[in-house]
């Protein structure tokens, strides 16, 4: 097989290049020189709307899922396009909250929205999420409080929900560990016959998320095989957001990670992860298939980090400007808008509603996030075996007794 | 450019210099090394200078960074490998354990590993899971692999440097809490290192009790030292610097001056350094010992979340408890 088969045939589900033209209004096409832009003309790329929100005609690549566009209702829409704006004002508190000292760190999803929305909406209540830490706006779909999210960056608790009462789990911060915790979850689902059956209230599925960086680690790798050998339900959901903090893709691939999918035994597909129908669209398709036993897919949602790594990081180290001028114009929340206006989904009263519901969720998290308060000190001992353990007991009658003798000597004072 | 006062930081990222620009065969690799010169700085600028060849932007994943590290070692280079956090280096413990800590005797001699692998370590940033870690005890307990840390300017600059020309494999702990402090003595840079790279350091001499730590809790102690001496105590100081091999001479003729020791570091005291140095102490010193060997150390419980931090580490009034708990007897 030569490189160029690599490249040309790499669309796992026979898909020929070439059927799609990207449309002008996408903006400018970044210069080459610019490192690492995979997939910015890739005729393999999901799409089905352009900047402004224009439904771009069913062609080869998105035909597998315009029907699942086609059947959208306007609440479907609409649940959408609130789910991307108060995800987005979600995200701009986190980061405006460690400006001001109430977080330690934030890392901001700005630029995801689309892809996050698309996947989280996608699940179903029992379905099952393993995030890792940017995954905001997946978290707000599953219905865990943006509060709760704020107790490991303010740095009261290691991750401050129950994963159980949402099927999200807690976010992991060591890059690809959650992904085979996720084909593990999978493999249970399958032992236990919630897979297949046809039940629309009971087979389930997995989705993993990490990102363009995740797929060099180890862990990333052996999921892959551990999902195809056990045929588990499992969606990877790479968002590539074009960034492993300084390190742009052609760090971590040479070709992009949907195609390396078919290498290890299933379909990989490829979404344009600012296009919020699309990547609904696209995670959809991929839970059904894996709820009903066809076996894992690797979906690569095609976004970018619009703002830093984290509140710690300076961009303006490795990237420019100019590069996040271009990708200002595919904004997930404008395309929806567009959409939704052109289909008479929603009237002016609807965004305005939206967008005032998003001042009042952002005020309620921000007072919540202010108030809340420090973790009782000797609390950091509990919770640490299931049954009481001799040594972290004794220490913690030391910890309160070091502390007791500091009250009596502020008594004396 | 002598009688520099550089900060941590700065130190380490000058003795790389120093370092590559001797020796075309150090390579440094890792997550973010280049352009952006790793996440606090510590390589800023050499990409620049010496060439993405020899400054090497990894993929994102540790045990491809050591294992590849491994195999340039075994061409010839020396390679200086950065983990970004210590709570990131676990999926590199494989190689390290099992390929870089034992080449050496497994090949009988005929194979090297001159390899360093630099962590920043500890507490006390305030930050997210898995970045405040002190997980020295596994590499030292591990066979084959000789163990540092810095814990001021001018040793970082001459440690790093020294730690490259050693044909075993290093692991280098670096106190990230202290990067950004101003050194407290000048750097004479084309000077020498005024101990080897094993040497302890008598960073305070004193006659009544011996404080032994090492990488950021120097400092913490050095302080301790001086609220000490205002009871009229005269504590002494003793900055490990190598965890393995230790300074057993200059640890054990410390102990038997004084009659007393309190070790402190930010680990968990469990099977710690702190346990191997009380073990090694009692035998060495026995007849010496006023008191039994005291162990201030983070609590035996994984590093939690920031706003316990402070309380979880040893603080200068707990390792003054400790001196006062050693006196009590
Ligand atoms: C095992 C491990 N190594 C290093 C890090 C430090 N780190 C945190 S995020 C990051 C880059 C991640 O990039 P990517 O997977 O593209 O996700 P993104 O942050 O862009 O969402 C790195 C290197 C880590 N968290 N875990
Ligand atoms: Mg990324």
């Amino acid at each position: 097989m030569s490189d160029s088969d690599v490249a040309g045939h790499a669309g796992t589900r026979g898909r020929m290049a070439g059927a799609f033209e990207p449309s002008p209004e996408m903006g400018p096409t970044p210069p080459s020189q610019i490192s690492g832009h995979f997939s910015d003309d890739n005729p393999e790329m999901v799409q089905f709307v352009d900047a402004d929100g224009n439904r771009l005609a069913t062609n080869e690549t998105n035909a597998p899922y315009a029907q699942i566009v086609e059947d959208m209702t306007s609440e479907d829409a609409r649940t959408i396009y609130r789910d991307l704006v108060l995800v987005r004002r979600i995200d701009a508190e986190g980061f405006a909250l460690q400006r001001q000292g109430e977080l330690g760190l934030w890392p901001s999803l700005f630029g995801q929205e689309a892809a996050q929305v698309g996947a989280g909406r996608a699940l179903r209540a029992q379905d099952y999420a393993f995030p890792g830490y940017r995954e905001h706006g997946v978290a707000w779909c599953r219905g865990v409080d943006p509060v709760s999210l704020f107790g490991m960056f303010r740095g009261v608790n290691h991750g401050g929900w129950d994963s159980n009462e949402n099927n999200f789990h807690l976010y992991t911060i060591v890059i690809g560990n959650q992904m085979l915790h996720a084909v593990g979850y999978g493999m249970g689902i399958a032992a236990d016959g919630d897979m297949g059956t046809g039940d629309p209230e009971r087979d389930a599925a997995v989705m993993a998320f990490t990102g363009d960086g995740g797929t060099s680690q180890g862990d990333f790798n052996e999921a892959l095989v551990f999902a195809a050998v056990t045929n588990a339900p499992v969606v990877f959901f790479v968002q590539n957001n074009q960034w492993a903090i300084s390190e742009p893709n052609d760090k971590q691939f040479i070709i992009p990670p949907y195609q390396r999918a078919r290498g290890f035994g299933f379909p990989g597909v490829l979404v344009d992860g600012n296009d919020p129908l699309a990547s609904y669209a696209v995670a959809k398709d991929a839970l059904d298939k894996a709820r009903s036993g066809q076996g894992p897919t690797l979906i690569e949602a095609y976004t970018y980090r619009m703002g830093a790594h984290t509140t710690s990081d300076d961009p303006t180290k490795y990237r420019s400007d100019a590069e996040v001028e271009i990708w200002k114009h595919k904004d997930p929340i404008k395309r929806m808008r567009g959409f939704m206006q052109e289909r008479g989904h929603a009237d002016p009263e609807f965004f305005a509603a939206v967008d005032a519901e998003a001042d009042e969720v952002a005020a309620r998290i921000r007072k919540a996030c202010q108030e809340m308060p420090d973790p009782e000190l000797p609390t950091m001992f509990d919770n640490q075996y299931t049954e009481p353990h001799p040594l972290v007991e004794a220490e913690r009658e030391e910890f309160l007794a070091y502390h007791a003798g500091f009250a009596e000597e502020g008594g004396q004072a | 450019m002598s009688g520099t006062r550089l900060s941590l930081a700065k130190g380490l990222n000058a003795g790389l210099r120093k370092a590559m620009d001797k020796d075309p065969k150090v390579v440094l690799m890792g997550e973010d090394v280049g352009k952006l010169g790793g996440v606090f700085r510590i390589t800023e600028g050499l990409q620049k200078d010496f060439g993405d060849h020899r400054v090497i932007d990894t993929p994102l994943a540790e045990s491809g960074i050591v294992g590849t590290a491994v195999g340039l070692a075994l061409r010839g280079y020396r390679p200086v490998v950065e983990i970004q956090f210590d709570g990131f280096v676990y999926p590199a413990f494989d190689q390290i354990v099992s390929q870089v800590a034992k080449m050496h005797a497994r090949s009988l001699g005929h194979l090297k590993m001159p390899m360093v692998i630099r962590i920043p370590c500890g507490g006390g940033i305030g930050a997210v899971e898995h970045h405040s870690e002190s997980n020295e005890a596994y590499f030292a307990h591990t066979a084959g692999l000789r163990v540092v840390s810095c814990s001021n300017a001018a040793d970082a600059y001459w440690m790093i440097q020294q730690a490259i020309e050693t044909d075993d494999p290093v692991v280098f702990f670096e106190p990230k809490r202290r990067y950004h402090e101003r050194g407290e003595t000048e750097i004479d840079e084309g000077g020498s290192p005024d101990l080897g790279l094993y040497d302890a350091r008598v960073a305070k001499e004193g006659s009544d009790l011996t404080l032994l730590c090492y990488g950021p809790m120097v400092k913490t102690c050095l302080q301790a030292a001086a609220a000490a001496q205002e009871e009229g105590r005269n504590l002494e100081v003793i900055d490990l610097r190598s965890l393995s091999p230790l300074d057993l001479p200059t640890i054990t003729s410390s102990v038997k001056k004084t009659g007393r020791a309190v070790i402190v570091h930010e680990a968990q005291t469990f099977v710690s350094l702190g346990a191997e140095i009380a073990a090694r102490v009692q035998e060495e010193c026995f007849y010496h010992l006023e008191a039994p060997v005291l162990r201030v150390g983070g609590y035996n419980i994984p590093y939690p979340p920031s706003r316990f931090e402070e309380e979880y580490l040893p603080t200068l009034d707990r390792v003054l408890d400790a001196v006062d708990r050693s006196f009590a007897h």
